[in-house]
C-alpha cells in the first residue's frame, strides 16, 4: 500500500443510543484508493459505526473526508461531498423501476456527461439489471436488489463507497460476482469501506482491516497480517483456514 | 326530481368535484413527500380567490402584506438556525429567497394593481402573490418540526389554519368576493345550461392533472419527490435534500390551491373563511385515497362533488353532513387490509 492521503479520518468516534454506547472511540482511517474492511460479530457496532459515517446517526469525535470536517454535514451534503452508502437494508425505491432506482441514485448530477456515462457503465458492469430496467425493483431477487443498490449508490459517482454486508443471505455465486465488482470498482480508483461478516472474502479483498467487538476495536492492521492472527483465524476463519494457514 | 334537474346536478357536483380533486391532490402530494396534513390548503382557496378579486378592483391584495411578513419571518427562523457556522452564501440565499423574493413580487404587484391590467395577467399575480405564501410559511412553521410525529405536525396544521384564518379577516375583511368568469359563454346540450366557467374548471383542472401526471412520471425531479414519498432515507441516501422535496411539495400545493380559488370564485361568493369548508372536501377524497393515492383520491372527489350536488337537492340544511358522514363507512372498510403508512420511527 502506498503511503497516500487518507480520504477518510475518523478520530474517537462514538455513538449512543440513549445512554447505551454502541461505538466507543474508534478511531479508522480509509486512505484513497484502498479497501478497507470492518470485521466483527452481530451487535459489534459496524453498522452503527457506518451509519454514524453517513450522517444518519448523530455521533460524538471527528470524521474527516477529503479534508472537510463532517461535524455538522448532512447525509445529502455527504452525497454531494462524495461518500455514498449501501446500507444493509438498501432502501430502495420499491415501486418504482431499476431504471428509475439508477437515474435517481445520479439526482444531483442530473443533465451532465458524467451522469450518462455512468449510467452506461452501470448496465455493463451489472447487465443482470439491464435485462431488469423496467421492472420493479420490488420484484427483484436478493442478490439483483444488493447489485441495484450498489449500482444506485455509484450513481453519484462517490470517491468512497460504504458497503454494510453486501453478502447478507445472498447466494455464494452471487457473493463472488459481488466481490469481483467491487475489486474492479477499486482498480477504477474509488475507495472502498466494507463492512462483512464474511471475514474469508473481505480480507482476502481488502488492503487493511479492523475488528470490532462491543463497539471496540480490537485488532487492525494490513489484510496479510489479519489473516495470520491467531484470534482472528481462530473466530473468524474457522478451522479450515487455520488447517490452511 | 326529472332527468333534467338530474343532470343540472351532476353537472354541478362534476364543477364542484374538479376543485376538490385539485385539492385532494394537493394534500395527498405534502402528505407523502413530507407527512405534513395540510389543513391551510383551504386556506390557499380564498386568498386566491380574494386576491383575484382585489385586482379586479384595481387594489393592492392583503396577500402582499401575508407575504412579506411570512417572509420575514421566515427569514428570522433560518439566521437563527444558522448563528453557529453559517456561510455567508447560506445567510445571502435566505435573505434573497424569503426577502427580496417576496419584495420584488409584492412591488410588481404594488405596481400593476392600480393600472387593472387584463384578465390573463391578473390570474397570474394572484398566482404569484399566493402560491409563494406556502414556501414561506413552509419555512417558517413545518421547517423546524421536520423530524416530529405526524400527530405534531397535524397540530400545528390546524393552528396554522386558525391563524391564517384571523390573518384573512384582517388583511380581507369580513366582506366576500366574487370574481369576474374566465368565460362568459355558454350553451345548452339537450336541457342542460353549461356555463363557459364550468368548461373552464375542467379543462384547467384536466390539464393540471395532466401536467401533475408527466411531472412525477416523466421527470427526474418528479421522480425524486415520488421517490422521497417511497423512501426517505432511500432518497436522502442518493442526496435527495428533504428540504429541496418539501419545498416542491409546499409550493405546488399553494399553487394548486390559489388556483382552485381563482376557480371556484365565479361561481360562488368567497369569504376569508370559505376556503376551510372547500379544502375540508378535498381532504375527504384525499383519506379514501388513503392519503396516498392520487388516482383514487382524484375518483372519489367526484364522488364528493356529486354527492354533494344531490344532498343539497334533496335535503340542503344537512348536505355538509352527508358529505362528511361519507368518511365513517369509508374508515371502515380502509381499516382492514389495506396497507397503512406506518409513522417512521
Amino acid at each position: 500500500m502506498s503511503l497516500s492521503a487518507s480520504l477518510l479520518e475518523v478520530e474517537r468516534l462514538s455513538v449512543a443510543y440513549g445512554r447505551v454506547e454502541a461505538v466507543r472511540e474508534i478511531s479508522l482511517s480509509v486512505p484513497e484508493g484502498a479497501i478497507v474492511t470492518i470485521l466483527g460479530p452481530n451487535g459489534a457496532g459496524k453498522t452503527t459505526l457506518l451509519n454514524a459515517l453517513m450522517g444518519i446517526l448523530p455521533a460524538r469525535g471527528r470524521v474527516r473526508f477529503a479534508g472537510r470536517d463532517l461535524a455538522i454535514r448532512t447525509i445529502e451534503g455527504r452525497v454531494a461531498d462524495g461518500m455514498s452508502l449501501v446500507p444493509e437494508k438498501r432502501e430502495l425505491f420499491v415501486s418504482m423501476t431499476v431504471e428509475d432506482n439508477l437515474r435517481l441514485g445520479g439526482f444531483r448530477r442530473r443533465g451532465t456527461a458524467a451522469f450518462d456515462e455512468t449510467l452506461h457503465r452501470m448496465w455493463r458492469v451489472f447487465p443482470r439489471l439491464a435485462e431488469r430496467r423496467t421492472q420493479l425493483a420490488g420484484t427483484l431477487s436478493g442478490g439483483e436488489r444488493q447489485m441495484l443498490a450498489m449500482a444506485r449508490a455509484l450513481m453519484s459517482g462517490p470517491k468512497l463507497l460504504m458497503l454494510d454486508e453486501p453478502s447478507l443471505g445472498l447466494a455464494p455465486l452471487i457473493v463472488r460476482e459481488i466481490f469481483r465488482i467491487v475489486a474492479e470498482l477499486r482498480d477504477a480508483g474509488v475507495s472502498i469501506l466494507l463492512v462483512e461478516q464474511n471475514a474469508r472474502a473481505a480480507l482476502e479483498l481488502a488492503d487493511s482491516g479492523y475488528v470490532l467487538e462491543n463497539g471496540e476495536v480490537v485488532l487492525q492492521g494490513p489484510a496479510v497480517d489479519l489473516r495470520g492472527d491467531e484470534r482472528v483465524v481462530a473466530t473468524y476463519l474457522g478451522i479450515r483456514a487455520a488447517a490452511g494457514a | 326530481m326529472d332527468l333534467s334537474i338530474a343532470l343540472i346536478l351532476l353537472q354541478d357536483g362534476i364543477v364542484n368535484a374538479a376543485i376538490y380533486a385539485l385539492l385532494a391532490l394537493a394534500l395527498v402530494l405534502v402528505f407523502t413527500v413530507t407527512r405534513v396534513i395540510y389543513v391551510p390548503i383551504g386556506e390557499f382557496v380564498s386568498f386566491g380567490a380574494l386576491t383575484l378579486a382585489a385586482l379586479e378592483a384595481g387594489r393592492v391584495p392583503g396577500t402582499v402584506w401575508l407575504l412579506l411578513i411570512f417572509g420575514i419571518a421566515a427569514a428570522a427562523v433560518e439566521l437563527w438556525s444558522l448563528r453557529q457556522g453559517g456561510s455567508g452564501r447560506r445567510i445571502v440565499g435566505c435573505l434573497l429567497r424569503n426577502v427580496v423574493g417576496p419584495a420584488i413580487i409584492a412591488a410588481t404587484v404594488a405596481l400593476l394593481a392600480p393600472a387593472k391590467p387584463g384578465q390573463l395577467v391578473q390570474v397570474l399575480l394572484a398566482l404569484a402573490v399566493t402560491a409563494p405564501l406556502s414556501l414561506v410559511l413552509y419555512d417558517t412553521v413545518y421547517r423546524p418540526l421536520a423530524n416530529a410525529t405526524v400527530l405534531a405536525l397535524l397540530i400545528v396544521s390546524v393552528a396554522l389554519h386558525f391563524a391564517l384564518v384571523g390573518l384573512g379577516l384582517i388583511f380581507f375583511g369580513a366582506e366576500g368576493s366574487r370574481t369576474a368568469a374566465l368565460s362568459g359563454a355558454s350553451f345548452t346540450i339537450g336541457p342542460v345550461f353549461v356555463t363557459g366557467q364550468s368548461v373552464a374548471i375542467l379543462a384547467l383542472t384536466a390539464g393540471l392533472i395532466v401536467a401533475l401526471y408527466l411531472f412525477f412520471d416523466r421527470t427526474l425531479v418528479g421522480k425524486a419527490l415520488r421517490a422521497t414519498a417511497v423512501n426517505r432515507l432511500g432518497a436522502r441516501l442518493v442526496g435527495i435534500s428533504p428540504l429541496f422535496s418539501a419545498r416542491l411539495a409546499f409550493g405546488l400545493a399553494g399553487l394548486i390551491g390559489a388556483l382552485g380559488g381563482i376557480l371556484v370564485s365565479p361561481l360562488t361568493t368567497i369569504y376569508y373563511d370559505t376556503g376551510f369548508l372547500i379544502g375540508l372536501k378535498g381532504f375527504v377524497a384525499a383519506i379514501i385515497g388513503g392519503l396516498v393515492s392520487y388516482p383514487i383520491a382524484a375518483g372519489a372527489a367526484i364522488l364528493v362533488g356529486v354527492l354533494e350536488s344531490y344532498a343539497s337537492f334533496f335535503a340542503s340544511e344537512l348536505k355538509e353532513v352527508i358529505v362528511f358522514m361519507l368518511i365513517v363507512p369509508i374508515l371502515l372498510v380502509r381499516s382492514y387490509g389495506t396497507t397503512v403508512l406506518e409513522d417512521e420511527e
